[in-house]
Order: structure tokens, then sequence, then C-alpha cells
């Protein structure tokens, strides 16, 4: 690592005034962050603590039944906290990473990142979520914008992401076998006006919606709908791990057994 | 009935509750007052010309101490190979000069070009980035078979080609086994690839230099399985410290796998700058160099043809295998696909006719040496994965056409030069049909399709040759080492015994089954025995722990030792009894005069030894302690049977080790707990190398595998419940306690088992794979299924 100092606000606008610093960098739970700073890949000169701020912490319901998570909730808060409130999501949250992973790791923290290969794009995007920050709010649809790329502008924080609850839901990740990310992670959701299927792992351009999975699972919720559907691998990521065109095999497989699991 | 103590009881593990509770002596615990820190500035061009290497800017940082280049080791030797190979026209291996620091060019990403000594890590770190360095890119040397064509680039200039050595053996056969080829009935051909793996050991390699300036005394801790070694390779051949100058310590150490038995740069380096700078220099070593500084293992492309007759006996076995050596030679490299590898060809087989060529190719990648077993994984992976192709092939049952080539009658003197003392094959695989239920498997099978999953079983023998070895033997290989053990027994006034062993445990237990050996030999409580090694200023000259060697080889020394000492305390027993020392019996720590009531206890002996008030001195003198050094006849031949069940994901190809049997026999046991745990770490490896472990390189000789990220090590949850089995034992007839050593059974027995469960997995669903190349991935299994 190199020196950098740290602040450790206590509300959303001190948060925010400390992003102002130059070369300021928002901390999550740190489990990305920290490893960059130890092979000093970074170099920020101030880190931005969000996990004491009390008012970005927890779950809840809102008033139009969307399920509230605050942008430093811990995956394993979510995975305790949303088991009942929202299964599917609460699924995903309990198998990322290992049990230090979820006792440290943000929802927030990982949507600002957008790791192509992590799980909580796939359920955002998947629920056509809402990002909110202290600026604004911006939906899932417009939020991720291809490997780690978002619509975050400088020093902008996630400070609540809502989820409406969709009738079932479900995600399947197939994991890489040496860091156990996502190699493809599929997450199905079901609502009234549809289904949305979104895909994490596998494409260059990081998670996206199937839009003809979508289609065949919106007129007829069954594995069966999507059996014959196919995706191309030209733009899917292949390495050391997988070619494309596995990925994108595993994509059709995922869909279906995430449809199955839902059903 | 299982013993509570002694030989053949499963004592718990004394080390363990130091291990368990923080309370170890690692090398990275050691920091000695005034101690600065060295960070490597390494390569990160696989291959170039190193141009200029500008330290200006990083001399005058804070906290700089000295910073040393290439250039500051010239007057120095290289870093030596143990090791020589002469080739199949007689001429010795090439061997290319190995540098400190990189001079000249650098020839892997990784290799060291720099060392800043600072007074904190991480100012020396802040230096190397301000360090310089112009390197001329060379096109990288990644393939094998290209590295060796005409006109390749070559990784050392002043060699003549990137062929280290081609190897024949035996060259003699070679043409008999041609002929057999020529007349055979059936010829089955596989051409595979034995993966690269890196060792990653628990604790990362640790090295600190000390030096007395009062006495010119260098002292080096380090992570290694053989600090004698280390001392003789770094003071003789590296620095020109004189061994009575030079004390070289491994406390206790996380693991090594044989990555630790080297002789490594970083290891001169410090013992070379605690000198020069005056102050201790200690390097812990981060997972990320680990990954590029650690010798690999593995890595052979093999071709391997085996000939039968009408009646399905094998009658000549023929094998071309291209072996990586890396850039440079590491301290055993040469020995590992030659010796280690083309010896053991025969298998638990009588093929009468083989033939191994190996080629050793230099490429700019990390070296690579000696891993979990080295050379025999190699040898029993391609082994057993042709004779499971011909089974297929000529379609009969592949543990039947083991059976009916099995050797049968012992001592048996391989074609391949080694000689058998004792097995019983047929035995170790009775045991695994029995406790491995393979007669249920078919049900197993149908269990499984009715869930959706493809159901496979791969069994395979192996062999090894251990207890490495004879001196006189390995001498006349090419070895520049003897390979006998050590150990000094002293017994203290008050009975309690030390025993300084030259083998060294680094997870093995030797403080625990050790001592279970001379509480069987005396009589006396375990907890009265301490071991003590890995200090070459209180051991006798050892040559550590490596080849599934120390109980073969360290335990047999260790029992030279104690007889020697059970033989002089007869004559002091005798001595105050006065009786002959001949008519003196020990038994449960008891001396007593044969016939008569008249005894003594072993307390009032030791004691008596140190208390020498009426004492012969003519003919005994005072004091209780012996060193014995053992050299073995032979190598010992441990052997057994493992089978595999798996299930195959048909959509994702991702494989489930369904059960794992291993039927070993390595003659007698002392600690069968041990044992087992042994097994278990063998086992987790080799499943771990046959389904997940790859290092890979791409083109330019960038390491992709180069963190946890895309390294895969096996998890729990990727390993079964396994049962193990070590029942069948056929003693060791050359050694005192008859044991044939299992550290390394399970890592090489395991793999082809895998492999062959999978293609069995895929056949039985009409799949015409007859090969996948390890690791078997999800992605591979499905795009064989393709």
């Amino acid at each position: 690592m190199y020196n950098f100092d740290v602040e450790r606000p206590g509300t959303v606008a001190d948060a925010a005034a400390a992003m102002g610093r130059e070369d300021a960098q928002a901390l999550g739970g740190g489990q990305t962050l920290i490893p960059t700073l130890k092979q000093r890949l970074a170099s920020p000169s101030v880190l931005v603590s969000l996990t004491g701020i009390a008012e970005m912490a927890g779950v809840c319901t809102t008033d139009d039944g969307q399920v509230a998570i605050g942008g430093a909730t811990t995956h394993g808060a979510v995975a305790r906290d949303a088991a009942s409130l929202y299964p599917g999501l609460a699924g995903l949250a309990s198998h990322i990473g290992d049990p230090a992973v979820r006792n440290r790791g943000t929802i927030g923290g990982s949507l600002a990142n957008n790791d192509p290969s992590a799980c909580y794009p796939a359920a955002a995007l998947g629920s056509g979520a809402t990002i909110i920050t202290n600026t604004r709010s911006i939906a899932a649809d417009d939020y991720f914008q291809g490997m780690f790329t978002t619509a975050l502008e400088e020093g902008e924080i996630i400070t609540e992401v809502r989820f409406p609850v969709p009738e079932v839901s479900d995600y399947q990740k197939f994991v890489q076998p040496a860091s156990r990310f996502a190699l493809v992670g599929v997450f199905v959701a079901k609502y009234a006006g549809g289904v949305r299927v979104a895909v994490t792992g596998a494409s260059n351009d990081g998670v996206f919606r199937w839009s003809e999975a979508e289609a065949a699972l919106s007129s007829d919720f069954s594995a069966d709908a999507v059996k014959g559907l196919s995706l191309s691998g030209d733009n899917m990521i292949s390495d050391l791990h997988g070619t494309g065109a596995y990925r994108a095999h595993l994509v059709g497989v995922m869909t279906g057994r995430a449809v199955t699991n839902a059903a | 009935m299982p013993k509570d103590s002694g030989i053949g009881a499963s004592t718990k593990r004394r080390e363990d509750v130091r291990f368990l509770t923080g309370a170890g002596n690692y090398t990275d615990d050691i920091n000695i007052r005034g101690q600065a820190h060295v960070y490597f500035l390494r390569s990160d061009v696989a291959h170039g010309t190193l141009d200029n290497v500008d330290t200006s800017a990083a001399e005058g940082m804070p906290g700089v101490v000295k910073i040393f280049t290439g250039a500051d080791f010239e007057a120095v030797g290289g870093m030596p190979c143990g090791w020589q190979v002469t080739d199949k026209h007689g001429e010795p291996m090439q061997e290319p000069k190995h540098p400190v620091l990189a001079h000249g060019k650098v020839r892997h990403v990784g290799e060291p070009i720099a060392a800043v000594v600072a007074d904190t890590l991480a100012q020396a770190r802040d230096a190397a980035e301000a360090i310089v360095v112009d390197i001329s890119d060379l096109p990288a040397v990644i393939d094998m078979k290209a590295a060796v064509s005409d006109g390749a680039t070559k990784v050392h200039d002043d060699l003549t080609s990137n062929l280290c050595y081609d190897w024949g053996f035996v060259e003699e056969n070679k043409a008999a086994t041609d002929e057999a080829f020529d007349k055979a009935a059936h010829v089955t051909t596989l051409e595979l690839v034995n993966n690269r793996l890196v060792a990653n050991p628990m604790e990362p390699r640790v090295a600190v230099g000390d030096y007395a300036r009062g006495t010119g005394d260098h002292t080096l801790y380090t992570t290694s399985q053989n600090p004698h070694v280390i001392r003789l390779l770094m003071g003789a051949f590296v620095l020109g410290i004189p061994e009575h100058k030079l004390r070289v310590v491994a406390p206790d150490v996380g693991g090594g796998f044989g990555t630790k038995i080297f002789h490594y740069q970083e290891e001169a380096f410090c013992t070379f700058a605690a000198k020069a700078c005056n102050r201790p220099v200690k390097w812990t070593s981060s997972r990320t160099e680990a990954f590029m500084s650690d010798a690999h293992g593995r890595d052979h492309v093999t071709r391997i043809e085996l000939a039968l007759d009408a009646e399905n006996n094998f009658t000549a076995l023929r094998t071309e295998t291209y072996a990586n050596m890396g850039a440079y030679l590491s301290t055993f490299a040469p020995s590992v696909p030659t010796w280690l590898h083309g010896t053991l060809m025969a298998g638990n087989y009588k093929t009468p006719l083989i033939y191994v060529n190996v080629k050793a190719v230099f490429t700019n990648t990390v070296p690579v040496d000696a891993y979990r077993g080295a050379g025999r994984p190699e040898a029993t992976f391609q082994l057993e994965r042709v004779i499971d192709k011909a089974a297929r092939e000529l379609k009969v049952d592949p543990i039947a056409l083991r059976r009916q080539n099995f050797v049968t009658e012992f001592p048996y003197a391989t074609p391949v030069a080694v000689e058998y003392d004792t097995g019983d094959y047929v035995a170790t695989m009775d045991k695994l049909e029995e406790i491995a239920d393979l007669s249920g498997f078919d049900a197993r099978r149908k269990a499984s399709e009715a869930r959706g999953m493809l159901r496979g079983l791969g069994v395979n023998c192996y062999i090894e040759a251990c207890g490495i070895a004879p001196s006189n033997l390995v001498g006349q290989l090419g070895a520049r080492a003897g390979l006998y053990e050590s150990a000094t027994v002293r017994v203290n006034a008050t009975g309690g015994l030390v025993v300084m062993t030259g083998s060294h445990s680094h997870g093995q237990g030797h403080e625990t089954a050790f001592p279970q050996v001379i509480a069987d030999m005396i009589g006396i409580d375990e907890s009265m025995i301490e071991v003590v090694h890995g200090d070459t200023a209180n051991t006798p000259m050892g040559m550590g722990t490596y080849g599934s060697r120390s109980l073969a080889v360290g335990g047999s020394a260790m029992v030279r030792a104690t007889e020697k000492i059970i033989a002089k305390a007869k004559k002091i027993a005798g001595h105050i009894l006065e009786a002959s020392d001949e008519d003196i019996e020990l038994k449960d720590g008891t001396f007593s005069v044969a016939g008569t009531d008249k005894s003594l206890a072993w307390g009032d002996v030791t004691l008596a030894a140190y208390v020498p008030h009426n004492y012969p001195l003519e003919d005994l003198e005072p004091g209780l302690e012996e060193t014995a050094f053992y050299d073995p006849s032979n190598f010992t031949y441990p052997a057994g049977a493992y089978a595999c069940e798996v299930e195959v994901d048909p959509e994702t190809g991702k494989v489930t080790i369904e059960a794992f049997t291993a039927v070993d026999d390595f003659g007698n046991v002392v600690n069968p707990m041990i044992v087992t745990g042994q097994v278990h770490g063998g086992l987790a490896q080799g499943i771990g190398q046959a389904l997940l472990e790859n290092c890979a390189y791409d083109e330019n000789g960038q390491l992709l595998s180069a963190s946890y990220m895309d390294y895969a090590m096996p998890r729990a949850d990727d390993l079964p419940f396994y049962q193990v089995d070590h029942s069948c034992q056929t003693p060791c007839t050359h050694n005192p306690l008859g044991v044939k050593g299992c550290g390394e059974a399970g890592a090489i027995g395991s793999p082809p088992s895998v492999v062959n469960a999978v293609v069995d997995a895929l056949q039985s669903a009409g799949k015409d794979v007859t090969h996948i190349d390890m690791p078997l991935s999800p992605a591979r299994v499905w795009a064989a299924m393709q």
C-alpha cells in the first residue's frame, strides 16, 4: 500500500463532503479495494469509509412495497434480513464469496465496482432496481455501462438500492473454479408485467439482460421455454476458465435451472 | 486391539498443539534486533536483454540501506544444480549459469533484477519503484516443442540450443523395444500433458540472513526442507563460506511439498547482504512472488505407446516426453523427468521391454523441479492412462487387464534398472474391490443416471520408489550429493532422550512418530523422548526430508543410533549388576540379568552414565550419546490400488467426486493416524491436479494463473470423504523398521483414477472421448463432449 488518509464520516452529507477531497476514494467493505491497494494498483490520497454511516445500513420495506437496502449493508445482513422479504435476493447474497467476504462486503461497494463477474449486478438489473445516490435515482437499466463502468459520477455515493419484489425469482451461479466468482450467473425474476433475466460473468460488456429469454419466459415461465434459445459466444468473455461459446452455453443452462428453481 | 503407544499406535500429534494455538515458531516469526528488509524488483518481462538498471534515483530515498544488482554478484558463484544427467550420447547435460540477481538478460517473469535493502519493507518497495530498468524484449520461448525446433530463440545464448539433454533409458533396450512393437498384436497410443503446478505451501518462503561481525559467523534462517543441504550448496558453491562459519536454521516450516527443498536466490541474497550491510536482512515472500519464484512442478508433454500380444500381455512400452526445466536448472530439476520418472515406468507390471526418451527443455518460465511425487506421478499417470485406454480398445475389463500383467514374484528386477523388494499387488487390488464396493457400481450408476448425471468409475495402480536413497546408486545416476540420513541420540542423566535428526519435519509429524519407535525399543514412555531437527548447529549432517524418506532413512538412522545406546547401556548395567553385558536383557525400561532377580531401572543406568563414580574407565566412557549414519541398500517401493467414482453433469461438464478409495501398501506403519492424514493430503493434491490446478503461461510468457483468482486450489468441498486403507503390508526387507514411506502416495496414485473415471462416465453416455488433459475443468469436459 501507499500512504493515504482515512475519513470516517457518520452521515451521507459528511461523506459527500469528504469525497470532494482530491483523489478521494469511497471505501465500502473493501473486499476489492483493499487487495487492490495492497498490490499498489491504486493510490488514492484519502479513503472515505462508508460503513460507519447508520442511515446507509439495513434492510426495510418502502411504502410502495419495494425492498430497500442501504448502500453500506453487508451481504451477510442482506442474506439474513431480506430472507423473507425477497428470498431470491437473499439467496444470492448468501452465496457471495465466503463468510468473511459476506460480513465485510457491501451492496453499494459491489454495485459501484461493477465487476463483470460479481453477483449483485445481476440481481439489480434482473429486478429492475433503482440505484439511489446522494444526488439522484438511477434505473438499473441505465446504471450498468460495461465492465467496471457505471453511471456514477465522480464522488457520487450509492446510499440505497430499491428492489421491486417479484412473484418468484432465483439466481443460479456457475462458479469459476479458482475465484468462485460467477463464471456465469443468471438472475431470473417473474413480475406481473413480465419476466426479467439478467446475466453476469459472461459478457465482455458486463451484466446484461437476455431479452430473448425474457420474451419466451414472459409467455411461458418454464425451463422448456428457453431450451431452444441460444446466445452467441462472440462477445462473451474467453479466458483460462472457459471460452465464449462455453459461457454462452452455460447462460442457457443456468437460466433454465433458475426458472425451474423459482417456479 | 489397537495399541495406545509405541509402534502401531495412533498417538496424537504433539506438535499440533503449538501449531494450532499460534505458538509455532516459523521463520517469519524470527525478528532480529536491527534487521533491515529486502524487496526484490522482479522482471515483468519473460525474455529480454537487461540494457540498464539505474538505481541512482532510488539510492537516496528514505530508509534505503543499500541497493544490489546483478553486478554485485559477479564475484560469487551462481545457483548450483545438484544433479547431472548424461544424455543418450554419453554427453553431460547443458547447464546454464544461474545468477543470484539477473545479469545481462532476464529469462522469466519474476526473476529478481535488483534488491533494495531498507529499514522497512514499505521503504524498500518505494525505492524499488524508483529504479529504472531498461529491457529490450526478446521473443519468449514458451512452447517446448517450438523451443527445440531449428532456429528457435535461445534462452541461454552460450548454450548450443534450448535442449538441456536428450535422455534415453535404457538405451540398450531401444532396438529390442522397437522390434517388440513391430511384432505386437495391438498397440495403444496416447498423447497427454502432465499439467504444470504451483506447490502453494500455506507458509510462503522466508529468509533471514544474520552476520556476527565479531566472529565472522553467518546464520541463515530459512523455510527449508533440508537446512544442511542449503548450508552445503550455498556455502560451497555460491558464497564461499565454509560450513563451520555458516549455520542454517529451518524452524517450524508450514508445508514444503518439494518446493522448499531447493536452494533459492533469496537465501543466498539475505546471507550475502547481511554481511555487506552489517545488518540482519529479512525477506518474506508475498503470495504473488511465490507464484513466480517458487519452483513449479510437473509440466511434461508425453506420447506413450503400449504393445500387447494376442493374449493381452504387455510386451513393450515406449515413451517420448518433453520435460520443461523452465529458464534455469533448479537444484534437483534434471533428476525429476529422468531417474525419478524413467525408473518407474514398469509400474506394477511385468512388461519385459521399456524404452523411455526424455527431452528436457529450457523455456522462459519459472524453473520446474520436484513437487510431491516428483517424476513418479508423471510416470504413473501416463502408464495407468494408457492401460485404461488399451482395455477400452480391446474391450476387456481394465482391472482384469491389470491383474493379468501384475508382477507377482519378488524380488523383481524391472527392465528400468530398479529391483522391487516386496509387494503384493493382487492383495491391494482385492482389498480395493472389496472396500470400494466395485460390485455395487452399476446400481450406483443407474441411480446417478436417474438424476440426469453421468457416473464413471476409474481404477488405477501405482508404484513409487521412495526412501531416497542409496548413495552408491544415486551417485551412479548423477547425484552430486549422498542421500543417507543421520541421527544422534542423546540420553540425559535422568533418562530422557533427545533425538537430533537430519530429517526435517514441515508437517509430517516426526516429533510424534519418531518417539513412538524409540519408546518401543527401550520400553519407556513416548513423552520422555524429544525430537530436535532443522538446525545445522545442533543436529548431525542431514540430507533432509523429501521423497517419502524420513522414516525409512532418517528413522532407520535413529534406530541404529538407539541400538548403539542400548548396547552401551547394557554395558553400564552389566558393570553395576556385576554381570556380563551379554546376559543383560532390556524389557519395559528395565535391565535385568537373565535368569536372576537382579535388575536396574532405565533411569538408574542413565544416571550412572553421567555419574561415573565407580566406572571401569578403561572399558567404558562416561556419557550416553550415539550417532549413526544410515545409507540404505535400495529404494523402498510403496504401491497401491485406487478407485474413483465421479459424477459428470452432462449440461455443464462439472465433475464431482462421489467416492474415492485408496488402498496402500506402505509396509509397516508406525502411526496409522498420521499415515492416513498423509494420504488424505496427497489425495487432495492429486485430485487438485486432476480437476483444478493449472499453471498457465500465455505466448508472451506472462503467467496467467498468478494468484488464487485464477489458480484453483482444491477446497474441502471439492473433495469427497476418502476411504483409506493400509492394512495390506509387505514390509520393506532392507531397512530395520520395514517401512516404505507414505508422503507422496496420494498425489502419485490419484490423478489417473480421476481421469479414468471421467472418461468412463462420458463413454457411458456414448461420447467418443478417449482422453482429456488435466485439469478436467468443467469447460474442458464440456468441450470434450461436444
